[in-house]
């Protein structure tokens, strides 16, 4: 079986954003770069698929400017076959990434198709079922374990009250939550090799799809800060701050 | 311009972020529901009670009982062309199964709305809360979540709606339900509780979340955790509250042995009062909290629930 893994660069998790001041956006020039965290548990849990024999290639795709060939180059080193970059300028919003990759399944295949449940950027939380729409698939999402038995995949999905199971048919997406694996870190020499694998390079009018955003972003704006408040001395002063001046308990 | 809702319910009735969407639904245009499962006419007429709500469809069968995002899905798609928007609360349900109507119907959803500006524009968060984006919808038809805690829950009585039957819709069974194991608590659900106790890595261990549960007691609240706990092992992740966990706003929300990563931050900093307990003055939950203690907590929580006995 082959599996298709989306990675999207996104601003590192570790830096903190700042809002532009004329309301455009958030910076993003100058910032450290990385692969979306989710997109990393997704490639590990398709390298370790491969590992148990379970699948046979793993295909990394990434969307967006030239510079998303490295975070595809960060997914060959830990384990992906191959990638493929569609490059495009334009803004590209869950639906035409839905629709791009909808393209690219119907050319590779794959068996399974593996994504992290949201991006840390725009947070949307979208990409993985729109992709399962268009494809007419069955979706597990916000997944904490896979398995995968003969034609139907085992997924367990982290939902509000706990955990739900559910059996899909493959072919399936699938798409994951944070308590699937922990990603493993590239290793040197995976690093080098990774250099050797090859990377296909489309734009989105190859695969006959047009990406312009249907959302357009008005403005984006800090959200309004809290004030610290005040240290209390003691939990007897805490409980009665609570009671006669807030009036919460 | 008439809105439909799809709304979270359970054997209590309907779940509190779905009230929250027809709050935001009101704002929007007449308001028309959904409730899909098996064996829900309680619930159907509980959506009836809800004012603002003109209709409730009740799609009642065996496909919908577990809430697979695949049939509800088609039904949603075949009950569309009636309406300008379609809603659901951003819970676990409605975030697996928007996305997917919207793709049905080439629409790109917008997810996780904190406030409603026209019928075409939103604010929703963006970057873990860091920023707000307000956006403007080309799509005809709008798919939308609703962030519960951007909008003040309708109440559960006041209404008086007709009930109608959905249509059925046949799909290819390729998602199976197998099984579910969901948290046994007394307790109210987190993002329904008007207080709401969190413990963080501070707490050392899971077996130390008993001492949470004894304040929680008193206090009726909810109990919840960082990341940093869940990823410990403390708890089970259903507890975390953060970005990529629930996000709360009760009226009190007590963090303790919590440091305030960002990721935690986004989930609860629109509480109306923090309470923070941590032993390292630097730690930067002191920044967002009105009241905040540095102290042991195993020494403070202790004192704090023998307090509330003598305050009761």
């Amino acid at each position: 079986m082959k599996l298709l893994v989306p990675v999207k660069r996104v601003v590192d998790y570790n830096v903190k954003v700042r809002v532009r001041a004329d309301g455009s956006g958030v910076e993003t020039s100058g910032v450290k770069m990385s692969m979306n965290p989710f997109d990393e548990i997704a490639i590990e849990e398709a390298v370790r698929l491969k590992e148990k024999g379970l699948a046979s290639e793993i295909v990394a795709v990434s969307m967006g400017v030239a510079a998303c060939a490295e975070t595809i180059r960060t997914a060959l080193a830990m384990g992906a076959d191959r990638g493929i970059l569609v490059e495009t300028e334009v803004e590209l919003q869950p639906l035409a990434v839905a629709k791009l990759l909808r393209a690219i399944v119907e050319k590779e295949s794959p068996g399974m198709v593996i994504l992290g449940k949201q991006a840390i950027d725009d947070d949307m939380n979208a990409t993985g079922q729109m992709l399962a729409a268009l494809l007419g698939w069955p979706q597990g999402t916000f997944a904490s374990k896979l398995v995968i038995e003969g034609d139907q995949a085992l997924v367990t999905r982290e939902v509000d009250g706990g955990l739900e199971t559910v059996s899909l048919t493959l072919p399936a997406i699938v798409t994951t939550d944070l308590r699937l694996n922990e990603p493993r870190y590239a290793s040197l020499p995976n690093i080098m090799k990774a250099r050797k694998k090859p990377i296909d390079i489309l734009k989105p009018a190859d695969l006959g799809v047009d990406p312009s955003p249907r959302l357009a972003v008005l403005n984006v704006a800090e959200p309004p800060r809290r004030q610290a408040g005040k240290k209390v001395a003691s939990v007897a002063e805490l409980v009665d701050k609570l009671k006669n001046e807030a009036k919460v308990i | 311009m008439t809105v439909l809702v799809v709304l979270d319910h359970d054997s209590h009735g309907i779940k509190q972020p779905a009230r929250s969407a027809v709050a935001a639904a009101r704002q929007l245009g007449p308001v028309h529901v959904l409730v899909a499962g098996e064996n829900i006419a309680a619930a159907a007429e509980a959506a009836a009670r809800l004012p603002g709500v003109e209709k409730v469809i009740k799609a009642d069968a065996p496909a919908y009982a577990h809430a697979l995002a695949e049939p509800l899905a088609a039904l949603l798609v075949a009950l569309a062309p009636d309406y300008t928007h379609l809603l659901a609360a951003a819970t676990a349900s409605g975030k697996n199964v928007m996305p997917r109507v919207a793709a049905l119907l080439d629409v790109q959803p917008i997810s996780d709305v904190s406030a409603v500006v026209d019928a075409d524009t939103f604010i929703r968060p963006i970057y873990a809360g860091n920023a707000l984006a307000t956006v403007q919808s080309r799509d005809a038809k709008k798919v939308i979540t609703v962030r519960a805690t951007g909008f003040d829950p309708v109440p559960a009585d006041g209404g008086a709606a007709e009930i109608v039957p959905a249509p059925s819709v046949d799909g290819p069974p390729r998602a199976r339900f197998v099984s579910a194991e969901l948290s046994k608590s007394e307790r109210p659900e987190l993002t329904a509780a008007r207080v709401v106790i969190s413990g963080g890595r501070g707490m050392q261990s899971g077996e130390n979340f008993h001492l949470l549960d004894t304040i929680a007691d008193r206090l009726h609240a909810a109990v919840g955790a960082s990341r940093a706990a869940v990823d410990a092992g403390f708890v089970p992740n259903d507890y975390q509250v953060g970005q990529t966990g629930k996000i709360v706003a009760p009226e009190l929300y007590v963090a303790v042995g919590i440091s305030g990563a960002i990721q935690h931050l986004a989930g609860m900093k629109d509480s109306k009062v923090i309470v923070a307990i941590n032993k390292d003055e630097e730690a930067p939950i002191f920044q967002v909290a009105d009241y905040g203690l540095v102290a042991d907590l195993f020494k403070a929580l202790p004192e704090f629930a023998s307090e509330l006995e003598k305050a009761s």
